[in-house]
């Protein structure tokens, strides 16, 4: 339900630049997509193969790039992945973390084929 | 031939550029925001009925009262004494968004406003990426739901400042560990603030009162 509005709106931002690159047609949209985005890749490209029918972006095809979330300690500055939803700073034990990666929800690049 | 274009773009952009305008506008009126959030039926409409019941004399509460379908949250909130209480049906979205706040603002005084409270839809996903403006994500889990709800919605918990673990009236009828939910939820977010209440008792909830009065007047200042 919420991956359909996800595609949607991606749909409509990749749309709009698709229109900017004619007569060159967009044949991939690259996503990165966080751990913590709460966000599913299989119901996303579900979603966006059932919208994109009918579009100029019919022939488009998602690349999912997943990405790890990393935190940073408020405490010490150190730098580090999150594993196994442990939210807590492997050097000073604090959980005062700053996210640093893990939620992204971004359109990084399309592919333009001429 | 085929060329890759950059875009770095967010996909909730817009909503994200809406969002900020919002904050900037209750910011510069020194309106403190909150988005309430968690599972249907944690207890997010209860308690509101009782801050509203409590603070009404004290506190100007805006409040918009988001649903799938029906208004029937708006009109308890209203009947609370709710003065200034939006209705926000979403006819089917899992979620509410920043368009639908900022459509909603022409209607609302802001300047007999101190506190903006959105109840959002009951659902711990898909709320958890659109941003309303708010200052603080509040979620609400009841001891009916298990412990383990943090672990399981790791997305929802991280992004909230606040955490009120609610219906503690109940605490025997559960296989419920106040132990293990306050451990999951601080491993998966160690600034978590955490309320217990009984909206049915009223127990616990003098605790979050003066919070909440604390941080209105923080903003105010
Ligand atoms: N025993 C007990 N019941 C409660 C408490 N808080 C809420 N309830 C009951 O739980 C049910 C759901 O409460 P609501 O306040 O409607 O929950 P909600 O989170 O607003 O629900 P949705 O808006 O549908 O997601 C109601 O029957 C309430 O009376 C509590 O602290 N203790
Ligand atoms: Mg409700
Ligand atoms: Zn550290």
């Amino acid at each position: 339900m919420h991956e359909l509005s996800i595609a949607q709106s991606i749909l409509e931002i990749v749309l709009r630049e698709a229109e900017k690159q004619k007569p060159a047609r967009v044949v991939a949209v690259g996503l990165k997509i966080g751990a913590l985005s709460g966000i599913y890749a299989d119901s996303l490209e579900f979603g966006f193969d059932a919208i994109k029918k009918g579009t100029p972006l019919e022939e488009c095809r998602l690349e999912i790039e997943e990405v790890a979330i990393r935190g940073q300690c408020h405490q010490c500055g150190h730098v580090f992945d999150v594993r196994e939803l442990l939210f807590a700073c492997p050097l000073c034990a604090s959980g005062s973390i700053e996210l640093k990666h893990g939620q992204e929800l971004d359109i990084a690049y399309i592919e333009v084929d001429d | 031939m085929s060329k890759t274009i950059e875009l770095k773009k967010k996909v909730l952009s817009e909503n994200d550029a809406l969002a900020a305008e919002l904050r900037a506008t209750l910011g510069e009126k020194g309106i403190f925001s909150l988005n309430f959030v968690s599972s249907p039926g944690s207890g997010k409409t209860s308690l509101l009925e009782r801050t509203l019941r409590e603070l009404k004399d004290e506190l100007n509460i805006t409040l918009v009262a988001g649903d799938v379908q029906t208004e029937n949250d708006a009109n308890r909130l209203i009947a609370a004494g709710g003065e200034q209480v939006k209705p926000l049906v979403t006819g089917g979205s899992c979620h509410l968004d920043a368009r639908m706040i900022h459509r909603l603002l022409p209607e609302i005084n802001l300047d007999n406003t101190d506190l903006f409270i959105v109840e959002n839809v009951g659902n711990l996903v898909c709320p958890s990426g659109y941003d309303l403006g708010e200052d603080m994500k509040v979620v609400l889990i009841s001891v009916t739901e298990g412990d383990d709800k943090p672990l399981k919605y790791p997305s929802m918990f991280r992004r909230s400042s606040v955490m009120v673990i609610n219906k503690i009236d109940m605490l025997e009828l559960c296989d419920f560990s106040m132990e293990r939910v306050r451990e999951n939820a601080l491993r998966i977010n160690g600034d978590l603030k955490i309320f217990e209440t009984s909206c049915r008792t009223g127990e616990g909830l003098e605790e979050w009162y003066a919070w909440l009065k604390e941080q209105v007047k923080q903003k105010k200042a």
